[in-house]
Order: structure tokens, then C-alpha cells, then sequence
């Protein structure tokens, strides 16, 4: 099953705090190579190209979820530009963003990392003028709000970075500006998987994962900055604590929630916990949990192998993430054109089909529609029964007819989050902490 | 002319102590100077603060996870010991046709033509709830529930560790029994020595600088561990390198330069221990 080893790669790209150092590197490497060859060939002869994106060298780096080579193919027959791809773990995305910002022209990075990358005054804000589409961008990433009445969620939900005060501003701005950072290409809902032949019980709940019943087969992420969201859903949803902002917890509540973690692992409640993503398909898989913080390509691996696996919805909502593209701020004349022209194509509707085929969703939901058969749209979007089988980009049969998708339609899904991936002000303390729980 | 000579020498000294100069002392230096640093969300700043060893020093988290680490270590080195020598005995004072002993040793290193990751992550599937073990003991009737113990816990931990490195006790000590003298051994018995009276004065005196290579090769390994202990225990205990992969996975380089100094004096303490115990040069 090669695409779905490739999709699972780049879920673990993005999501692996550690462990593929050398994979990482070497990408590195690689891509600092090309970028060479890359910046050398348009810096000679830009005049010559202006008209032209057929030697336009992109050089895009990031977390390797939306750094697709399907993409990078039709992105050159359809544009004439060449975009070289370089897929990083997030720890160095964030880095090389801040640090090295000559070596990459368009930056995919993901919200809570615009928001410390951002400020460093590497990236620049994109004029909405020259954005085809921006009105049709979901408005999760401009106004904040799904729908008229929704409620923005508590970590770093994506309009609060969306936005800056002009252009070379670095400054965020509370309401929309002409001035926009990011690019949404990628965005889910997370949330707890379960085995449902073995939980025997109704799981509605994150704080269920508590319950006695289960206990020595629970799993959570070792992962501190996302293991904590999901303690902190946890605890929240047992009465535990009351947190102002999940996302950017004090210090008294980073203690509250590794107290409550420790007593919880002391009780014996959890099994283990994983930090990669095979890890988390074979504790399920395996039967040694039966109910765990799960990413959902990880759900579809489980089900893959024959194994009943739900990605259950919960009533307090969901933790969600997304990802966006930024442009570097030394990027100017042709190549600023071309990039613009990029992103343009890239909301046109074929890139939007392509991600929400492997059960992310895209930026522009009117483009991406029209690139999908209404089969396909009623399963992944709308969370209506699958007609006949469903099949991932690549064509391999994702799900057979009848099937639903977990949690149901978009507005359901996304309409749900209680909290956004972020990082806190407390980060520091809070690994230290992470640390001591796991010592415990 | 005693220049000359003096010169030469240094000369053929030089490309040895140049590589431990490029590739061990360089990169050391480094994390000692990176351990005084400061750092925030994506930056290491330069910086000479003692922070970073006073947050690691005066949490009683590290305490307790150098703890576990060193009792980790004892625990592995005791039965690496025990089963390397018994090994190493068998093999050396056994085994009579040197063939069939080359053969046996041989047969010893074949676990080692797998990765040793691939040797800790079979261990998984067969101690697991539904695993092999626990299958095979409730069909024979001996046990009711599958014993949770297994598998993600501390004796999973040093299960793999034993079954890792127990070769690399087998290998020094075998060497030094095969050195021993046999005529020794005779001498001791015409002596009136009982068989234990003979392995214990001189059997095991000889072979002391194989047991402080192999312990010297065990416990290092140990002490800086990470793999085994996370997938062993299922990220349920912690271990010092363990805690160094975490700060750096969140760019924290500074906090993890200061526990590998740490880590690294507790190591060249122990190791300067053992050879205080047994002069290993002078055995080889």
C-alpha cells in the first residue's frame, strides 16, 4: 500500500517531535542543495522571466503533510513552476523559518508556529487583493467563526494569527486587515479513537477515558505540547479543572493538570504511551488499549488491517490543528508574482479535491467540490453514506460503500473544536513538568 | 638525532590525535559551552548562566530519574554478569575441541546480525496482552488473566536489556579464560582445591579485567539509553537520555547539553571506579 505508507510518513513528519533525525536530515540536506542550485538560477536572470513561470524555482519547506508530490507534479504542468520540497520534523520547521529565512521561499508551517515564527520578521503578509479566492476561504481562517453564531476556540486558533497591521507589519491584528499571513492548505479535527468491539460502553466523552473500566488499556501522546491539550480535555471534562485557555495554560494549571496526570498514571489507568505514529497503531491494533488520543490516518491504518476502530466524537469537542502557506519575506518581483500565482492555483480546487481525499480538509470548499464527484463529497464532507467504494488520491479503496465518515459532516466536525494546537507562554516550564510526569 | 626521533614520534601520533581531537574533543567542548546557554522557543542565545544546571540539579525529578537510570544499570549489570560468566565458562572450560568452541561463539553473535532495535521491538508482540507468552500460559491452564507485567513495564525493560548486552559480557570474559593457564587450574586441584574453591581464587581473579571491559561496555550502554527504556516501558518510566530527548525534541539544546555533562561526569566516575578496581592495562 504505497499511498498510504506516503500519507502516513507525512502525518509522522509533521507530528514527530523526534525519532527521524536522520530522515530529517538528510531531507535537510537535500533541499539545501536544490536550494542552492535553485536561488543561483533565478537570481541571474529575472528580467528575462517576468512574464514567465516556466524557470521559476520554488523552494518550499515544511512539515511534510501538505508536502506532496502529487502536487509538486501538477503545480509544474499546470504553472511552469518548479517547487522543490523539503519536509522537516516541526521542531526544525520552526527553526530554520526564524533562522534561515534565505533558504526557503514559501514556508508551509502550521498555525501555533506562525505565531512564534511570525514576530521574527521573516515572512511577509500577503496582499487579499491578489488573492483570488480570499472570500471564499473558509472563514474559520479570517473572521474565526464557522458559522455566524460559532464560538472561537481557546488555543492559537487561526485568525488570531491570520492577520497583520499592513504590509512589513509583524504586528497580529484582532479583526481582518487587507494584509494576510497564511494560506490555510490543511486543517483536521482530533480527537480520541476507540476499539469499539472491546470498549463494550457508549464513549461520549473525553473524561471516559478515565473510567475504571479500562483501566491499564488507555494510551495518550507523549508528545508535552500536545499531550497536555489532551490531559487538559481530559481533566476539563472530568471536573477536574476549569482552564481559562487550554492553550496557553499558568503555571498553577500546567501543576494541576501533571498532578492529575501522575495520579491517573500512579492508578495504573494507562498502558502506555506513544510518541510515534506506528506506535499508536499497534497498541490498538494489538488490543493493549482500547481506548487512546489517536491522529486519524492512524484510525484508518487500524481499520485497514480489519480491525473495528472508530475515531469517536466526543461532546466537548475537538482538538484541531491546521497548517498554511507563508512567504518569505525576501521574495520580490518575479518570483513574489509567481508565488502569488501559486497560491492561487493552489486554492483553484484540484490541490482542495486532492487533500480532502485523504480525509484532511482544504481552504476553499467551492473550488475543491467542483473537483470532487458527488460521492466523494457526500462521504467526506457532508457525512453522508458512501455510495460506492472510497478511494484515496492514489486509488486505493479507502472505505466500501454504505460507510460514514466518524464524526460526520465538515460543519459538524470543525463546527466542534474546543481548542486549537498551540504554544504556550509557560512552554518551558510546562516540558519540565511533562518530564516529571513521566519520571513519575 | 634525539630530535629527530622525538619528532617522528609525535608525527605518528598525529593523525590518531587529531581525529580524537575533531570527533571527541570538539564536539564535547561544544556541549559544555552549549550547557551554559540560554534559549527560548527557537533560539539558542548565547549566553553564561547556570540556570540551565540549577532548573536540572534542584528538580527532585532528576534525582529520581538518575535513580531509576542507575538502578536500571545495577540491575542489568548483575544479570549480565551472572548469565555472561556461566556463558563464558561453558564455553571456555567445557567445550574441549576448540572447533566446536569457535562454533558455539559464533553461534552467540548471530542475534547481533539483526538490528538491535528489530531484536527490542520482537520482544513487543510476544509479551503483550494477547501475545505469545501470555497465549501459552492460559492454554496451559497456569494462569487465569494475562499478567499485565509483561510488557510496558520495568522488567520489560530490562529483559530487553539483558537480552542486548549480555554478549557483550560473554566476549571480554571468554577472551580472559581462554588466557588463563590450564596448568593453573591443575596445580590447584593437585592442591586439594574443591571445584568452587578453584573458581572462585582463581578463576574469577583472572578474569577480572574481562569483567571490567564487559561492565565497563554494559553499563555505559545503560546510562545512556533511551530506545530501549521508551519502547520497553511504553513511555511509562524515564531515563536520562529519555529526559535529553525531550528537551531537544522542543528545541531546548542548552537544558540537554547540561544533563549530557552531568550524565557524562556520573559515567567517567564510574568507569574511573572500575579501573581502580581492576588495572585493566596491566592484565591485557
Amino acid at each position: 500500500m504505497p499511498s498510504f505508507h506516503k500519507k502516513k510518513e507525512n502525518d509522522m513528519a509533521r507530528k514527530m517531535k523526534s525519532g527521524i533525525g536522520r530522515r530529517g536530515l538528510l531531507k535537510g540536506a537535500a533541499g539545501v542543495a536544490g536550494a542552492v542550485v535553485g536561488s543561483g538560477a533565478v537570481t541571474g536572470f529575472p528580467v528575462i522571466w517576468a512574464q514567465n513561470n516556466k524557470n521559476i524555482v520554488l523552494r518550499q519547506f515544511g512539515t511534510g503533510v501538505s508536502n506532496i508530490n502529487e502536487i509538486a507534479e501538477k503545480c509544474k504542468a499546470d504553472l511552469g513552476i518548479t517547487l522543490q520540497m523539503t519536509a522537516l520534523d516541526s521542531d526544525a520547521v520552526v527553526q530554520r523559518a526564524v533562522t534561515q529565512p534565505n533558504s526557503y521561499d514559501v514556508a508551509d508551517i502550521e498555525y501555533w508556529m506562525c505565531k512564534k515564527v511570525f514576530p521574527a520578521n521573516t515572512l511577509q503578509a500577503m496582499d487579499v487583493k491578489k488573492i483570488k479566492y480570499f472570500d471564499k476561504i473558509v472563514p474559520i481562517f479570517t473572521s474565526g467563526k464557522l458559522k455566524p453564531d460559532s464560538v472561537v476556540a481557546q488555543g492559537t486558533a487561526p485568525n488570531t494569527v491570520s492577520f497583520v497591521e499592513g504590509p512589513g507589519s509583524t504586528k497580529f491584528t484582532k479583526g481582518q486587515t487587507g494584509w494576510f499571513t497564511m494560506i490555510p492548505t490543511i486543517y483536521n479535527a482530533d480527537t480520541l479513537g476507540i476499539r469499539p468491539d472491546l470498549v463494550g460502553r457508549k464513549i461520549e466523552s473525553w473524561k471516559d477515558i478515565l473510567d475504571p473500566k479500562f483501566k491499564g488499556k488507555t494510551s495518550i501522546l507523549n508528545i508535552p505540547s500536545i499531550g497536555i491539550m489532551d490531559a487538559a480535555m481530559i481533566a476539563e471534562s472530568a471536573g477536574i479543572i476549569k482552564y481559562g485557555d487550554k492553550g496557553n495554560m499558568t503555571r498553577a494549571e500546567i501543576d494541576k493538570t501533571i498532578d492529575f496526570l501522575i495520579k491517573t498514571k500512579k492508578d495504573g489507568q494507562f498502558r502506555a504511551f506513544w510518541k510515534t505514529f506506528d506506535e499508536s497503531v499497534n497498541l490498538m491494533a494489538s488490543g493493549e488499549v482500547v481506548i487512546q488520543s489517536m491522529w486519524s490516518p492512524a484510525v484508518t491504518a487500524v481499520r485497514s488491517k480489519g480491525i473495528a476502530c472508530t475515531y469517536q466524537p466526543l461532546k466537548e469537542g475537538y482538538r484541531a490543528w491546521g497548517g498554511g502557506l507563508a512567504l518569505a519575506k525576501h521574495l520580490s518581483g518575479a518570483q513574489l508574482d509567481a508565488a502569488y500565482d501559486y497560491i492561487n492555483w493552489y486554492l483553484s480546487g484540484w490541490v482542495g479535491a486532492f487533500l480532502n481525499r485523504q480525509g484532511y480538509y482544504s481552504a476553499v470548499l467551492e473550488t475543491a467540490k467542483a473537483n470532487m464527484t458527488e460521492d466523494e463529497w457526500g462521504y467526506w464532507m457532508e457525512g453522508k453514506p458512501a455510495k460506492g467504494d472510497i478511494k484515496n488520491p492514489q486509488g486505493v479503496v479507502m472505505e466500501k460503500a454504505g460507510a460514514v465518515r466518524d464524526g460526520g459532516s465538515f460543519y459538524d466536525r470543525m463546527g466542534a473544536v474546543a481548542c486549537w494546537n498551540a504554544v504556550m507562554d509557560e512552554d518551558r516550564y510546562m516540558v519540565q513538568k511533562w518530564n516529571q510526569f513521566i519520571a513519575a | 638525532m634525539k630530535r629527530v626521533s622525538a619528532w617522528i614520534t609525535y608525527l605518528q601520533v598525529a593523525p590518531l590525535a587529531l581525529i580524537f581531537l575533531l570527533f571527541l574533543v570538539v564536539p564535547i567542548a561544544t556541549i559544555v559551552v552549549v550547557s551554559f546557554f540560554d534559549y527560548d522557543t527557537t533560539r539558542i542565545i548565547p549566553a553564561f548562566l547556570l540556570q540551565n544546571y540549577e532548573e536540572l540539579l534542584l528538580s527532585p525529578v532528576t534525582w529520581r530519574t538518575y535513580l531509576q537510570t542507575i538502578e536500571f544499570a545495577a540491575i542489568t549489570w548483575c544479570l549480565t554478569l551472572g548469565i555472561g560468566f556461566v556463558v563464558a565458562y561453558f564455553l571456555a572450560f567445557h567445550v574441549r575441541s576448540a572447533t566446536w568452541q569457535t562454533v558455539l561463539f559464533l553461534v552467540c553473535t548471530i542475534p547481533f546480525w539483526t538490528s538491535n532495535v528489530i531484536r527490542m521491538i520482537s520482544w513487543i508482540p510476544f509479551l503483550g496482552r494477547h501475545g505469545l507468552a501470555n497465549t501459552t500460559l492460559i492454554k496451559l491452564g497456569l494462569i487465569k488473566e494475562p499478567l499485565e507485567f509483561l510488557l510496558f513495564s520495568d522488567f520489560a525493560v530490562v529483559l530487553a536489556y539483558v537480552h542486548l548486552y549480555t554478549l557483550f559480557m560473554v566476549v571480554p570474559i571468554f577472551n580472559s579464560m581462554m588466557r588463563i593457564d590450564r596448568s593453573l587450574l591443575e596445580a590447584a586441584r593437585d592442591a586439594g582445591a574443591s571445584g568452587w574453591q578453584t573458581l572462585w581464587n582463581v578463576v574469577v581473579p583472572l578474569c577480572k579485567p574481562g569483567i571490567a571491559i564487559g561492565s565497563i561496555f554494559v553499563v555505559t550502554i545503560v546510562m545512556g539509553d533511551f530506545v530501549t527504556v521508551r519502547l520497553m516501558s511504553g513511555g511509562q518510566s524515564a531515563s536520562v537520555g529519555l529526559m535529553m530527548m525531550n528537551a531537544m525534541s522542543l528545541l531546548q539544546y542548552p537544558a540537554a547539553a547540561a544533563n549530557a555533562v552531568i550524565l557524562l561526569l556520573l559515567v567517567l566516575f564510574t568507569v574511573a571506579a572500575m579501573m581502580r578496581l581492576v588495572d585493566i592495562r596491566k592484565e591485557l
